[in-house]
């Protein structure tokens, strides 16, 4: 018996050393999985476009709206963000007016505009990703895709959301500059699309509160939200984006989304 | 009618004796079901409810609210020893502030000159930055150039710099969810202990706290400190009145005990009516002391005068109940009716300060008439008979005679010095500077006081100035007229800085020139002017938003303009003249009005006048009736209105001689004065009247009786009233100081008219010779009152 005891030992050992990554998975772990699976889920879509109507609401229910499409390059490398090119359409003062941006995960962006009315592309930078986008409510850190490495991630809990499961899983911005403190995302345990997204200043308050609705599946199991509601809880304005039109897979390539091509965005 | 009350008071009177523990448990449920509203108070901190929901600049200013970002804020003033802005040190003192003043509760935008979204090109790369990161770090060379960029840009120097570059300003928007009252002492909470913090970590600064959630809790912060001083030091005075006049330990208490559930009666009734407590509204328990004491007393020194008498307690009591009754109920009638008026004004602190007063004094007859008499019939109160003629009498009777003897030229001497006061009244200026509501033992005051002299004026006059079209503000001649404006205010003595969407514009097409001085001017195609436009939505930091400057509709932008420390009468000719410009020089669509806390102050007691005089003339209109009908006497009715509301007008022109300065509670002074002096001159009135009457007396006898029985008490009342009314003056809000300390004012000129110009005015028309048959009155009195018992 005595002598059996430390092989004994060693198997129970064993065994928990080896059940620990299986079955006691960290928070921090379990919330990356989730984030990461996600994410995965939209890649390799290789390249899109899409049409857009940005509808801002003001606290007191007056509205203003502009269009504008976006062309859209997958960077396959998750450690490097995607290029993305936008041009507006509406109100007409506007019209043509593009952005270049390369989005960076950690570092600030490359962007660079077109301005029609003055014939010339600047190139722009700027450390700061957490202002409205072209005054709306959201802010250029929450457009760009859910780019795994901005973010370290924890799991909080499951719950209902609408039809589904969700799973919540809390995400801390890595950027320096980010004008958030933390993130809140509800991640559906079906298809793996965010559903909801909180988003908390960096006093720790509650600040905005996005809802993602309509989403379609692509070619490829591509999943797309088709409306975005962006409220702001401390200012009470919001943001609709509304998409339409969207086309993958349309061969752009990187020279798609060079400084030149902004003049002829049009 | 007058017997007929007597009579009732007199069976009413045994009534409360007789039930007396009924009365008393009756009357202390009441007290206590009252008070019970008291939790319910909270103290109002925003400035806001200075203005009625109709008041039509508050109104306005609502609407330019929901069109652009609302700027509550604090704001840190903050001066380096050295006098140094751009150094290391201080330039990490800034950011440091700057990066923990986020953590104000409900902050969404911190700005200041460190992170200052400063844009550069250079060729046609556009950089833009803070335009301070780690000032520590930088170099002597570098921090001279960021100086060199702050001080040419025109929307920090003057505003976020001072002009002589020694002090900044850190500048913290703040949206509240405005659901709880505690929201903002929170954040002011937050905003102190970074101040705390920030001092001890750099003890070179110094900061001062200013902005308008600074204002908003500084009014809590002077009721609070009103209450704490002022009320203990009302009661310590009340309780020495009542000792020197009373001089009985148990009549003291139980008068204690009456006025202190008449204002806990008043502030219940205030919790329950929903009240936001202000430090005007604050007051009202101050007052209700002040007025309640002398129901009280006028029975108690009744009652001890017929004890004096030889009179037993019981009977002197009800003796006393019997002749005070109606006296009692028509000046608290009178009162009630004055501080109701004040509901006419605009401003709802008023409405609450008139109707809690007015509970107030109803709650004090109440208990004079119920619990009083109750409890004094079986307190132990000892008096020595005595004789009642005392010197004071003696000297009454004297002044009486001299009264007599010049009637004309008191009347005329009066009269005289009335008019000439009343000249005065047009030296008033009427000034609602609102850092001024509160004296320097209110912190706000000394930190405004300091921004205002060493950075930047706190008095903001806002416009939303249209361009009649959708997108319209990128319309070249729009830009033109709106730069030519900017321009036109910056070049008024009063204006220390304008903030302009042409700045922007002319900053971004110089950005997108190569950084090229020449091209620092509005561009002149409309197309480039919207790309601008939308550029600069692009460049906007995080909690700043385009709504701040720009409506979303993009058919109006937004000026505001920064002015001095100037007078509100000042302030009202720049709004005037600025309209007057926009007019003669700019297109219909861009002539706006002139908005905001400073616009709205700057009228505010124009409105309140207009109140006033409503409520002044309701208010006349009904004493003068009611002391008709009590006085039976429409003469007399009428006659009264003179010594009322002549003291009042001749306060105003006390003030207009002595001071000058007044603000909102010059609407407040005619409402809360005349419902208490008329108090004076209905006693002197009914003493009168009853010596005509019912004693047979000429005009002459009358007035001498008069003086006789209520002389010495008018003279008792006006003390405690206008010393009332001087711990009201001793307020740390201005509005109340000047309220107190006029009323004060009127309070004695009141009584010096009761006893020249009344009197006076009561002997038109008497024949001196009659004087000599005043012995043969005092004969006759004495048999009216043997008939009486």
């Amino acid at each position: 018996m005595t002598r059996q005891f430390p092989k004994l030992l060693s198997i129970v050992a064993l065994t928990v050393l080896l059940a620990v990554p299986a079955f006691a998975e960290t928070p921090e772990e379990k919330g990356f999985a989730i984030a990461a699976r996600s994410d995965r889920s939209d890649r390799g879509f290789g390249d899109s476009t899409v049409d857009m109507k940005m509808v801002l609401h003001n606290a007191h229910g007056q509205e203003t709206s502009r269009t504008l499409k976006t062309k859209t390059l997958e960077i396959p490398d998750e450690e490097l963000g995607d290029k993305s090119v936008v041009v507006f359409d509406s109100p007409a003062d506007i019209s043509g007016t593009a952005l270049l941006s390369h989005a960076h995960i950690l570092d600030p962006d490359d962007q660079w505009l077109y301005l029609p009315a003055l014939k010339r592309v600047k190139r722009i930078s700027s450390v700061n990703k957490s202002g409205p986008f072209v005054g709306s409510e959201f802010a250029f850190e929450d457009f760009t895709a859910l780019e795994l490495g901005k973010y370290s991630y924890k799991y909080v809990k499951e719950e209902p959301c609408g039809d589904m499961n969700c799973d919540v899983i809390e995400r801390t911005p890595k950027y320096e500059h980010s004008g958030y403190s933390k993130q809140m995302s509800w991640i559906d345990q079906k298809v793996h699309q965010v559903r909801k997204v909180e988003f908390y200043d960096r006093r720790g308050d509650l600040l905005k509160v996005l809802g993602l609705k309509d989403y379609q599946e692509y070619d490829g199991g591509i999943w797309r939200s088709h409306t975005f509601h962006m409220e702001n809880k401390q200012t009470g304005k919001s943001t609709d984006l509304i998409y339409s039109n969207y086309k993958f897979k349309n061969g752009f390539d990187e020279n798609d989304f060079e400084k030149g091509v902004l003049k002829r965005a049009r | 009618m007058g017997s007929k009350i007597e009579a009732f008071a007199l069976s009413y009177a045994g009534a409360v004796i007789r039930f007396r523990w009924a009365f008393i448990l009756l009357t202390l449920m009441i007290a206590f079901a009252a008070g019970s509203g008291m939790p319910r108070l909270e103290f109002a901190n925003n400035y806001r409810i200075f203005f009625s929901d109709e008041n039509p600049d508050l109104v306005a200013f609502e609407e330019f609210q929901n069109i652009y970002t609302k700027n509550d804020n604090i704001m840190f003033v903050v001066q380096p020893k050295t006098k140094d802005l751009f150094s290391g040190d201080v330039a990490g003192a800034i950011e440091y502030i700057t990066e923990e003043a986020w953590q104000i509760p409900f902050a969404t935008r911190v700005d200041s000159v460190t992170n200052f979204q400063y844009s550069w090109a250079e060729g046609d790369d556009l950089t833009v930055d803070d335009l301070i990161r780690d000032g520590p770090s930088l170099s002597k060379q570098e921090l001279a150039h960021k100086q060199q960029v702050a001080i040419v840009e025109p929307q920090l120097l003057g505003n976020m710099i001072a002009r002589d570059v020694e002090t900044t300003g850190i500048n913290v928007t703040v949206q509240y969810p405005e659901k709880e009252l505690t929201e903002l002492p929170e954040a002011v909470a937050k905003a102190r202990s970074i101040v705390a913090a920030a001092q001890e970590k750099y003890p070179d600064l110094h900061i001062a706290l200013t902005g308008i959630s600074m204002m908003n809790n500084a009014f809590m912060e002077a009721g609070m400190k009103d209450m704490q001083t002022l009320t203990p030091l009302m009661y310590l005075f009340l309780i020495i009145v009542m000792i020197f006049t009373l001089r009985s330990f148990s009549a003291t208490i139980a008068t204690l005990f009456v006025i202190a559930f008449s204002a806990i009666t008043a502030m219940g009734a205030g919790g329950y009516m929903g009240i936001q407590l202000t430090p005007i509204s604050m007051m009202a328990p101050t007052i209700v002391l002040t007025l309640a004491i002398a129901d009280s007393v006028h029975i108690l020194v009744s009652m001890i005068a017929g004890m004096r008498e030889g009179q037993d307690k019981i009977t002197a009591l009800k003796e006393s109940v019997r002749i005070n009754f109606m006296a009692i109920s028509i000046t608290s009638l009178t009162t009630i009716i004055g501080f109701l008026t004040l509901n006419m004004l605009d401003t709802p602190p008023f409405h609450h300060l008139g109707n809690m007063t007015a509970v107030g004094i109803g709650a004090a007859w109440f208990y004079s008439l119920t619990f009083l008499p109750a409890v004094v019939s079986f307190l132990p109160i000892k008096v020595k008979p005595g004789s009642k003629k005392s010197g004071i009498t003696k000297f009454l009777t004297a002044y009486a005679d001299f009264v007599i003897a010049k009637q004309k030229p008191i009347l005329i001497g009066s009269i005289a010095v009335a008019i000439v006061l009343i000249a005065m009244i047009p030296r008033i200026e009427i000034n609602d500077q609102w850092v001024n509501y509160f004296d320097r033992s209110i912190q706000f005051r000394v930190d405004a006081e300091f921004g205002m002299d060493e950075l930047t004026g706190v008095y903001l006059i806002e416009y939303s100035v249209e361009s009649g079209e959708s997108g319209g503000i990128s319309n070249p001649a729009y830009l033109a007229n709106l730069s030519k404006f900017t321009d036109w205010l910056r070049n008024q003595p009063e204006v220390e800085h304008v903030n302009s969407y042409t700045d922007i514009i002319k900053r971004l097409n110089k950005n997108m020139h190569g950084d090229d001085e020449s091209w620092y001017r509005l561009p002149q195609e409309r197309e480039l002017a919207a790309q601008y436009l939308l550029l600069y939505e692009m460049s906007l930091p995080f909690g700043l938003d385009l709504n701040d400057r720009v409506n979303i509709d993009k058919s109006a932008t937004r000026i505001s303009a920064t002015l001095g420390n100037y007078t509100t009468r000042e302030m009202r000719d720049f709004i005037i003249r600025t309209k007057t410009w926009l007019e003669q020089n700019t297109p219909d669509a861009m002539h706006a009005t002139a908005t905001g806390p400073t616009a709205m102050f700057a009228y505010v007691s124009f409105r309140n006048i207009k109140g006033m005089l409503q409520g002044n003339a309701i208010a006349i209109v009904t004493i003068a009736f009611i002391i008709m009908l009590a006085m039976r006497s429409v003469g007399i009715g009428a006659l009264s209105l003179i010594p009322n509301a002549v003291p009042i007008l001749m306060t105003f022109g006390v003030w207009g001689l002595i001071s000058g300065n007044i603000g909102m509670a010059s609407a407040t002074v005619s409402a809360v004065a005349l419902g208490i002096v008329v108090d004076d001159s209905v006693h002197f009135l009914s003493k009168y009247l009853r010596a005509r009457r019912e004693k047979g007396m000429d005009k002459a006898e009358a007035v001498t009786y008069a003086f006789e029985t209520v002389g010495l008490a008018l003279v008792i009342t006006t003390i405690i009233l206008t010393f009332g009314f001087l711990v009201m003056s001793l307020s740390t809000f201005q509005i109340n100081e000047q309220l107190g300390m006029m009323t004060a004012v009127t309070m004695v000129i009141a009584l010096i008219m009761d006893f020249t110009l009344l009197p006076a005015l009561l002997l038109i028309g008497h024949n001196k010779t009659k004087q000599k048959t005043q012995e043969k009155g005092a004969q006759k009195d004495d048999k009216t009152i043997s008939q009486a018992a």
